[in-house]
């Protein structure tokens, strides 16, 4: 009995734990937030610092963007005309595939692809530079890291995570309509048409567009944040790059309904 | 050896320093001067605090008590762009270099310069190539970091350090890892350098023997208190048990071979009849 | 490490493919010239029912996109349904055009049918429909038929 207490009693102090320590770590990386914030003027003053970034994060992520929005359109395309020819709307296809993907999984899946492939490079990067006291030499040298290191990566995946999701978005329309048109052969003009008929630029694109700019600097200050913060060893830069994959990943879905919620109900 | 003028006041002086982590005090009650021209070696100990210490006068920690002041400024009242300026001034050697893995050795080296300063791209290239041409490692300018020994890349960060021709230089365990070849050229750089630009060093270090070589003047620390302080002549004629200890590298003596424990009759199971 | 100028090129590149991406969802996939960039004036029609009308639902003149549904509310004095349209400025009607709530296809999503009348004076910004019909409900057609048929055979 008295062992039962003791275990429910020390269940809830773990859970009390957890609680204080996500929250002091909301709030430190809140702060970390404006540390980088009052630390960007010098990577937009050079500008070269933040392109650089660009190209790792940006750059880099395009095949990956690309091929994943193409197969993800390919296979919307398929689902949604089996679904709608049994309604007889296949024409319909068209809409279904660009408003799912311009709405939900265009800046959903980018954002986990971009969480995965340059989020995470961006925790190694920062995190084998702490380890290796690069960071700390910086600082020693008078360079703020936070200026030089953080602030340009930071600003570099809020600049990409945006063109990424339209690029996904574009690249799966183009897949739902090579499958659909051109394979299984629906009118081209009603697929475009009946598309256009029904997408609006404020409703669907621009909350898409809104969508993933925040994913973009979700993602981008969770990079950096863990990349910053990880324990100086090997295993800690791991660790950090693990963390950075799976917290992206559920803040991006949360953040998803969330958004969703306010800006699609009509 | 160059000329210490003690009556000058000195470059760097801590006064009754205190340092804890937390509730772990690291160093209690530290005094110490570094006069302008010198090479001072602080030894002691793997994790003594002597590290610290060098953190301590490089404004990276501040001092729960007590004065670290260089150049007359009192470094743990300094923040943001006062400690900046300040560091523009000193040059700092870590432990393994820490060089910057995603820039070539002139990069690395130049890094500073192009920070700092606003010269043109021909005579930054000049200053790097002698700083480089100075550790003997001109013609590796194009190298990356992950292609250079653990000699080498000591070298390019010590050229990294200077590059700027600091005041101070401070070494985080300039020696460790070296084979003797390299110990004993990062050894003469840095006393060569040192005097060359006129400025002082503090080394953090536990070689003992190449620091009698080149130093000026060093301080024993130990259970965060400096225990012996002398000129190389000095150290070597000491009769002080933890000196003695150190220099000769004795296993036991004041700095005792067991970490405190019961004695070991009490624990063992099996008794002896 | 690649030059600086390659960087750059390939940093240009993925910006405009970007931006390339962007125009081809404003432009190719939502007709962002069509309705969106001109400007809209302001109507308003009552209805006795809206059926299953939506927000953002359109409004079409001779099954031409002319608008969409702004805001639906409900009129407790009258009892009737409000729902505010915006049309797009290029389409002007006369002020006694009717307002019909219809379905696109058997099951569809429903719009509203803008149906032009013989005024001289034009609807403008803020005026009411008030020639309207309403939704077609389908359980209510069902119970009229049912109704008809049962009152059918006892009026003979």
């Amino acid at each position: 009995m008295n062992g039962l207490i003791a275990g429910i009693v020390g269940g809830l102090r773990h859970i009390g734990e957890l609680t204080i320590n996500g929250i002091w770590r909301l709030g430190f990386i809140t702060r970390f937030l404006f540390a980088v914030l009052l630390a960007s003027g010098q990577s937009l003053r050079r500008i070269h610092l933040t392109i650089r970034e660009l190209f790792f994060s940006g750059v880099l992520s395009l095949l990956i963007i690309t091929v994943s929005g193409l197969f993800v359109g390919l296979v919307l395309g398929l689902q949604g005309y089996d679904i709608l020819q049994r309604y007889g709307s296949a024409d319909a296809v068209g809409v279904m595939v660009a408003l799912s993907l311009l709405r939900e999984l265009g800046p959903v899946i980018a954002g986990l692809l971009f969480a995965s492939r340059a989020g995470s490079a961006i925790t190694a990067e920062i995190g084998l530079m702490k380890t290796t006291e690069q960071l700390k030499a910086m600082d020693m040298m008078a360079v703020d890291p936070l200026a030089r290191v953080v602030a340009p990566r930071f600003w570099a995946g809020v600049l990409a995570m945006p063109l990424l999701a339209a690029l996904f978005s574009a690249m799966g329309i183009f897949g739902g309509w090579l499958i659909t048109v051109v394979v299984i052969g629906v009118d081209d003009g009603a697929f475009w048409s009946q598309m256009q008929a029904t997408v609006e630029f404020e409703y669907d694109v621009l909350n898409g567009v809104i969508k993933s700019f925040v994913f973009g600097v979700v993602v981008s200050l969770i990079a950096v944040f863990e990349g910053y913060d990880c324990k100086p060893t090997a295993e800690g830069v791991s660790r950090a790059i693990t963390r950075t994959v799976v917290t992206s990943a559920l803040v991006i879905l949360a953040l998803d309904f969330v958004l969703t919620s306010f800006m699609f109900r009509g | 050896m160059a000329n210490t003028d003690d009556r000058a006041p000195p470059l760097v002086s801590l006064r009754d320093v205190h340092f804890a982590y937390g509730e772990r005090s690291v160093l209690s009650g530290i005094d110490l001067n570094v006069h302008r021209g010198q090479v001072v070696a602080i030894m002691g100990g793997s994790g003594c605090g002597k590290t610290t210490l060098l953190r301590l006068i490089g404004g990276q920690l501040k001092a729960s008590a007590g004065v670290v002041e260089v150049d007359g400024q009192d470094v743990g009242k300094l923040g943001g762009s006062a400690l900046y300026a300040l560091r523009r001034r000193m040059g700092m050697l870590f432990q393994f270099g820490a060089l910057f893995t995603d820039m070539s050795v002139f990069d690395n080296v130049a890094f500073p310069l192009r920070e700092h300063t606003d010269l043109s791209p021909a005579v930054i290239s000049d200053l790097v190539l002698m700083k480089l041409q100075a550790v003997g490692l001109r013609g590796a300018a194009g190298l990356r970091p992950g292609e250079l020994s653990g000699g080498m890349a000591r070298r390019v960060a010590l050229a990294r350090a200077v590059a700027l021709d600091p005041m101070l230089v401070l070494y985080d365990e300039p020696f460790a890892g070296l084979d003797p070849i390299s110990l004993a050229i990062v050894g003469q750089l840095i006393r060569r350098l040192n005097d060359a630009l006129g400025a002082s060093s503090i080394m953090v270090t536990h070689d003992v023997h190449e620091s009698l070589e080149i130093v000026d003047y060093l301080y024993f620390v130990a259970d965060g208190r400096i225990v012996a302080r002398g000129t190389p002549d000095e150290i070597r004629a000491s009769s002080d048990p933890f000196v003695h200890q150190f220099v000769n590298a004795e296993a036991d003596g004041p700095v005792p071979f067991h970490y405190p424990a019961p004695p070991i009759d009490s624990l063992l199971d099996v008794r002896l009849p | 490490m690649m030059s600086r100028t390659a960087l750059d090129l390939w940093v240009g590149i993925f910006v405009a493919i970007g931006f390339a991406a962007l125009a081809f969802l404003a432009f190719k996939v939502a007709n962002f010239s069509a309705l969106n960039a001109s400007e809209t004036y302001r109507i308003e029609a009552p209805f006795d029912n809206i059926g299953g009308l939506k927000v953002r639902a359109p409004v079409k003149s001779a099954g031409v996109l002319i608008g969409r549904v702004q805001a639906i509310r409900f009129d407790s004095d009258s009892y009737r349904a409000l729902v505010q349209m915006e049309i797009d400025k290029r389409f002007e009607f006369p002020a006694d055009s009717s307002a019909s709530i219809l379905t696109s296809g058997l099951l569809g999503e429903q719009y509203i049918g803008l149906d032009a009348g013989a005024d001289v004076e034009p609807l403008k910004d803020g005026d009411r429909v008030l020639l309207t019909q309403s939704a077609v409900v389908l359980e209510k057609l069902i119970g009229q038929f049912l109704f008809d048929k049962a009152a059918a055979p006892a009026a003979q």
